[in-house]
């Protein structure tokens, strides 16, 4: 699997976007915090957490005797400046170019 | 994105592998003939001691949008070259940032499979909120697209990779 592969198939799951938009709103977090946000066994958030941390989409940080989780956006922004840019840039260039032709026409 | 509404958070941490040698990113990190060419374009200067001082120059581009000549500055904490960097980090930008004074980055590095390279970038932001924002590229002034370290890693990362 590739780091994209990685990194869509840990998006392709609610629980983990769940995850991450609780991290976004604030980093930082222990499992403990995190399972008491979710319908789910510690295990459950446990293997959803590997799965996010191998994407790199989570990065753990000891702090003293607690395991802290922070988002790490870099993945995303990997995928957004390789893909998105790419698709949407064309979408913008097309209505430009919509534009100009509609304008000289008119 | 959206700024952040619940509690202020305080680390930032950011992650990225790059297909380069520790000291490949390290040269990047912090001569400014490599930080020229990626992110914000800004010319670091490094003394690499503890004690040490650091100064970011914003390129000329940059300035004529109305960003101080200096825009970041800060002290070597710990430079032990090529895999681990500690600074304080001031950015300048506006008085509001300005004034929350200086902030503290770690930049660690290390070698991982295949010709890659690990950078973990940690950023400790106690009371300095609108300098966090900035960081995260959540501040509004930001191009759309957002900016701050990840996008900055982003580019570092296409930059060592694809030249």
């Amino acid at each position: 699997m590739t780091d994209d592969d990685r990194v869509f198939k840990a998006l392709a799951d609610s629980t983990r976007r769940f995850l991450l938009d609780r991290l976004f709103a604030r980093d930082g977090r222990t499992l403990t915090e995190l399972e008491s946000e979710l319908e789910m066994t510690r295990f459950g958030v446990m293997k959803h957490l590997r799965v996010l941390e191998e994407a790199g989409l989570v990065v753990a940080r000891r702090s003293g005797r607690e395991k802290l989780h922070f988002l790490n956006p870099v993945p995303i922004r990997l995928i957004h400046d390789r893909w998105i840019d790419k698709y949407t840039e064309r979408q913008v260039s097309a209505l430009a170019e919509l534009k100009t032709e509609l304008e000289e026409t008119a | 994105m959206t700024t952040k509404t619940e509690s202020e958070t305080t680390v930032q941490v950011y992650r990225v592998y790059i297909k380069a040698t520790p000291q490949a990113i390290w040269d990047a990190i912090t001569k400014p003939e490599w930080t020229r060419k990626y992110g914000y374009q800004a010319a670091a200067e490094y003394d690499l001691r503890p004690g040490g001082m650091f100064r970011s120059v914003a390129s000329e581009e940059f300035q004529a949008m109305g960003m101080p000549e200096v825009v970041v500055d800060g002290e070597v904490i710990e430079a032990n070259p090529p895999r681990k960097l500690v600074q304080t980090w001031r950015f300048l930008w506006d008085e509001q940032v300005a004034g929350e004074g200086p902030t503290r980055v770690t930049f660690d590095i290390t070698e991982d499979d295949g010709g890659y390279s690990r950078l973990t970038v940690t950023h400790q932001l106690e009371n300095a909120p609108a300098t966090a924002a900035w960081l995260a590229g959540s501040d509004a002034r930001l191009q759309e697209g957002g900016g701050g370290w990840s996008w900055v890693l982003s580019d570092l990362k296409t930059l060592l990779e694809t030249g």
